[in-house]
């Protein structure tokens, strides 16, 4: 899984008129042509950083979004749906695995990045902020939340750096399953007893407004997106990922028999855009800057495993070799 | 004050609510390892990624989790990512030699052409 509306943050020294223009043009006609750039490939400085920044981001989404839906491991309504909540589970993490060596080539150490995520110094999917209050929750976590993370991650693993997208064509096939998984879970409760249906109700009541959060504010039309565009960083705009969710899922969601809590949501036939109540982007911009009801504890839970771990790390370390950045 | 979280496991962890901002020990990193995957018995071993590990043995069980959790595998090999010596995309023009390399595959060689018109001519010369 993972969550959408990266921060792309504008900078200036690493604007791409400071790089060789030559360079830069064989790059820009490289990425035109399709083709993937590796790591060892040339690259503009700027490309590096909003990669290093959207790869990382996604990597501790993957690793923060194991946490709402591990919680709810060992309550599991059964056998089978313990296992499958296991495997789910542990495929988020190892997206994060995977994700973490993408960022790794572009020469940020996995330490680095463990440091910024329990320091609070980067971010990771807003989503991950809420809790998960009942098992309907994780249901309409692994349909929903991971619909909308396949959109992202089908759109990105078109994008023209090597490394990423080979580790996102691997995420996508295992992220089919957490949709299938998660669709089964809502069909079951949705269409069980009305204390189930109303506990699945009442988790998609709480789990919308941070789901139309998930794609991000709309995008400011700016020079420096059309250049992460350009390069195929940033593959489609936060609007139109979030319209392509909504054409596939809210059908899905009706006829199940349930209600979206947006009463102005409706598709226009004319534009064929649907039409929804603005999202609180006050109540965004707060949760992912810290002051959210779960965000102190996701970073707590993530710094004490990594201080759970710290021994094991070291007494398997040998000092006689030597990190090497991954290849691909 | 200690976290309260709804899954009473955390609560009991007794988590600060103020989590430290300090950094923690940065602690040297673990070598990398390249990983291949044999599907089946008798093909051949594909790269699928790379991993960190703290030497061979852990390599290939961490190997297995990550790249064979539902895939059908049979075999893995994992090799330092230092040991791969790579020919580098910057030197990609070693790959360019003569463009025109047809004398080096069997669709360059057709002799049926010739075979037809001298037996042809055979067959002609002994009417
Ligand atoms: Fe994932
Ligand atoms: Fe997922």
């Amino acid at each position: 899984m993972y969550g959408g509306g990266y921060i792309f943050e504008e900078t200036k020294n690493g604007s791409p008129e400071n790089e060789d223009s030559r360079k830069l043009e064989i790059f820009e006609a490289r990425i035109a042509a399709g083709e993937k750039i590796e790591p060892t490939d040339w690259m503009p400085a700027e490309y590096r950083k909003q990669l290093i920044r959207m790869i990382e981001q996604h990597a501790h989404s993957e690793i923060i979004g194991a946490l709402p839906e591990g919680t709810w491991i060992t309550r599991a309504p059964g056998f089978r749906r313990k296992l499958a909540l296991m495997a789910k589970v542990q495929d988020e993490v190892g997206h994060a695995q995977l994700l973490y060596s993408a960022a790794e080539t572009l020469g940020k150490t996995r330490e680095d990045m463990i440091n910024d995520l329990i320091t609070g110094k980067s971010k990771y999917s807003n989503v991950f902020n809420y809790p998960a209050v009942t098992w309907a929750d994780t249901a309409i976590i692994a349909w929903l939340i991971d619909a909308g993370a396949i959109i992202n991650q089908v759109a990105n693993s078109k994008g023209s750096y090597g490394p990423y997208c080979r580790a996102l064509e691997r995420i996508c096939v295992e992220e089919s399953f957490h949709l299938k998984y998660g669709h089964d879970n809502v069909v079951f409760l949705a269409t069980g007893t009305p204390k189930q249906r109303e506990m699945v109700q009442d988790a998609l009541n709480r789990w919308w407004p941070p789901i139309m959060h998930f794609f991000g504010p709309s995008d400011k039309i700016s020079v420096h997106t059309e250049t992460l565009m350009r390069w195929k960083v940033k593959m489609a705009s936060n609007d139109d990922m979030r319209q392509k969710f909504l054409d596939m899922y809210v059908p899905k969601i009706w006829e199940l028999g349930l209600t979206i809590p947006d009463p102005l949501l409706k598709k226009n036939e004319e534009t064929g855009q649907w039409e929804y109540t603005e999202p609180d982007w006050q109540e965004f911009k707060r949760v992912i800057n810290g002051d959210g009801p779960c965000n102190k504890e996701r970073l707590a839970v993530r710094r004490r495993a990594e201080e759970k771990g710290e021994w094991v790390r070291l007494a398997l370390l040998r000092s006689e070799e030597k990190y090497t950045v991954p290849l691909s | 004050m200690s976290i309260k979280s709804l899954d009473p496991r955390i609560t009991r962890e007794n988590l600060p609510e103020e989590p430290d901002s300090k950094p923690l020990e940065n602690i040297h990193h673990w070598q990398t390892y390249e990983v291949f995957h044999q599907t089946k018995k008798g093909d051949r071993h594909i790269h699928v990624g790379s991993l960190h590990a703290p030497n061979q043995e852990m390599a290939v069980i961490l190997a297995k989790e990550q790249y064979s959790r539902r895939d059908k595998c049979v075999n893995l090999w994992v090799v330092k990512t230092a040991d791969i010596f790579s020919s580098g995309y910057e030197n990609e023009d070693i790959f360019e030699t003569t463009p025109e390399k047809t004398y080096r595959e069997a669709g360059g060689y057709k002799v049926m052409d010739k075979i037809n018109k001298f037996k042809k001519e055979r067959k002609q010369q002994s009417n």
